[in-house]
């Protein structure tokens, strides 16, 4: 049963659908001084997959997430995005990062930019735009992610699920390609995870590229293609989630699921 | 009480008190929106991910705040004019004039540059790499995101570099700037020493009254424009 790739599962009938490599991770290594943070990480997403990463804190999956859009550097290897080496610096890294949208556990909205002027910035500065046209595609995700009644207010006048439904807005209005999910609903609270969550499995059925950090079991089995399991800086498995949650392969992945499942 | 009374009348009637202040107004009006300027630039510096550009702005900032004032007002006119005889004006009054806003300029442009650092550390980093993230490089993520939320959190230190700079107005005494209040002051200590006591007093208050209101004012306004988060 651990080994066997069972087939008629959810994560492979989708899986059958997914496209070329749309993310790939090739021997990345990073360290923090001494700290050995991301170990040979070799990974490829697909078009239209959704991959969900799980493991203990401090086991690198934030910075996985982060190095994937250069928000950290790595010391060797190659990260593509489309085909395409993810650039050193300047314009052509921004253009790049602008395909990546990233969805940060704690929202990161703009404190001084209306709820509209947060989502509109992007299209508007970075794609340049027509002001009207950005305004209303802007409204049309607020109302997608059902937050349009609070267009007109500051970030720190919503709830953290609404705040993270618009940082959601915010990063689609960039039309990416693929969006990082860092913990989204870690940060929240517990009646309002659904809200957030929601919205993530509505994108991952309408065919989005999702990269997902996060513990919620639920959004897994509901959404995923599959569960990568990291731990002290590497994967150390990767099943469908059902077979992970039900049977995980590794000593560590029991070991985790037994200390997150007793709760 | 009376005495004082009739002397400070006398005195405002022989000297153009008001026109001094008026001096001071202007040079702290125009230096403070040159050092408003240079300070934000060298402030981008120090921020920038750019290490030869931040090591710029270090280096400016220590160099200039450890220097006192008087040596660089003196040294606008003995070096910049004297000797590279660079004139900024043809009005002998007026070049004197500008090279002290260019003095007050220089020096107070590293305060600016540290008031606005410290509101750039009010900023959280995720604002920053929000701004990343949806693509912004680094000067429009500078200009849209962080210097907006930094400026309201640096309108308090802003204001203290005002007052200084009001204050410091005075030592344009130092770049030949001949009318204004600190140069004021002397002349009439010297032509009336007996009223001595009314001078100071003149003096003392003009600036209470023109420092008071920069401070009530952006008290208000660091309170009105604070982020909320
Ligand atoms: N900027 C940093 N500098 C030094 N160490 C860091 C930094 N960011 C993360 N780390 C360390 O790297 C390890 C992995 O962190 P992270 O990727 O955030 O883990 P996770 O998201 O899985 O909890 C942790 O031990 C953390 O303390
Ligand atoms: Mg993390």
């Amino acid at each position: 049963m651990p080994d066997d790739d069972s087939p008629g599962s959810a994560g492979e009938a989708r899986s059958e659908e997914l496209g070329d490599p749309l993310v790939e991770l090739v021997d990345v290594n990073k360290h923090f001084g001494e700290l050995h943070v991301l170990q040979d990480i070799n990974l490829t997403v697909r078009r239209g997959e959704v991959l969900v990463v799980i493991g203990p804190s401090g086991s690198g999956k934030s910075t996985l997430c982060r190095a994937i859009n250069r928000l950290e550097t790595i010391d060797t290897g190659e990260i593509r995005i489309d085909g395409e080496a993810l650039p050193e610096e300047g314009r052509a890294l921004a253009r790049l990062r602008s395909d990546v949208g990233m969805v940060f556990q704690a929202f990161n909205l703009f404190a001084h930019k209306t709820i509209l002027e947060n989502v509109t910035l992007g299209p508007t500065k970075v794609r340049r735009e027509k002001s009207k046209a950005a305004k209303e595609r802007a409204l049309g995700l607020l109302d997608r992610v059902g937050v349009k009644n609070q267009a007109g207010k500051m970030p720190a006048q919503l709830s953290g699920g609404q705040q993270q439904r618009v940082a959601i807005a915010r990063a689609l209005a960039m039309q990416p390609k693929v969006m990082l999910f860092d913990e989204p609903t870690s940060a929240l609270d517990p009646e309002m995870i659904n809200e957030v969550l929601d919205v993530m499995v509505a994108l991952a059925k309408e065919g989005m590229t999702m990269i997902v950090v996060t513990h919620e079991m639920g959004f897994a089995r509901k959404a995923a293609n599959r569960v990568v399991f990291m731990s002290d800086g590497q994967i150390v498995e990767e099943a469908h989630p059902e077979e992970f949650f039900t049977a995980p392969r590794s000593e560590r992945a029991k070991d985790f699921l037994s200390k997150i499942l007793t709760h | 009480m009376g005495d004082y009374l009739s002397q400070i009348s006398t005195l405002f009637s022989e000297y153009d008190v008001l026109g001094a202040f008026w001096v001071n107004i202007q040079l702290t009006f125009w230096a403070a929106i040159l050092s408003l300027i240079l300070g934000t630039f060298l402030a981008l510096m120090r921020i920038s991910p750019i290490p030869s550009l931040r090591w710029a702005g270090t280096t400016y900032v220590n160099l200039v705040r450890n220097t006192p004032l008087t040596v660089i007002m003196t040294f606008m006119v003995l070096a910049v004019w004297t000797q590279l005889q660079i004139s900024l004006a043809d009005n002998f009054e007026q070049n004197f004039f500008r090279l002290a806003v260019v003095g007050l300029t220089v020096y107070h442009a590293a305060f600016v540059c540290e008031s606005i650092r410290s509101g750039v550390n009010t900023v959280p980093l995720g604002q920053a790499e929000a701004a990343r993230a949806i693509g912004l490089s680094f000067v429009p993520a500078a200009r849209l995101v962080i210097l907006p939320q930094a400026f309201r959190g640096a309108v308090a230190p802003l204001g203290n570099t005002l007052i200084a700079l009001l204050k410091n107005s005075t030592v344009a005494a130092a770049a030949s700037v001949t009318n204004e209040t600190s140069s004021l002051m002397r002349n009439m200590i010297e032509f009336n020493s007996s009223e001595i006591y009314s001078i100071f007093f003149i003096f003392a208050i003009g600036y209470v009254i023109l420092v008071i209101p920069i401070g009530l004012l952006t008290t208000s306004l660091s309170n009105r424009l604070a982020v909320r988060r």
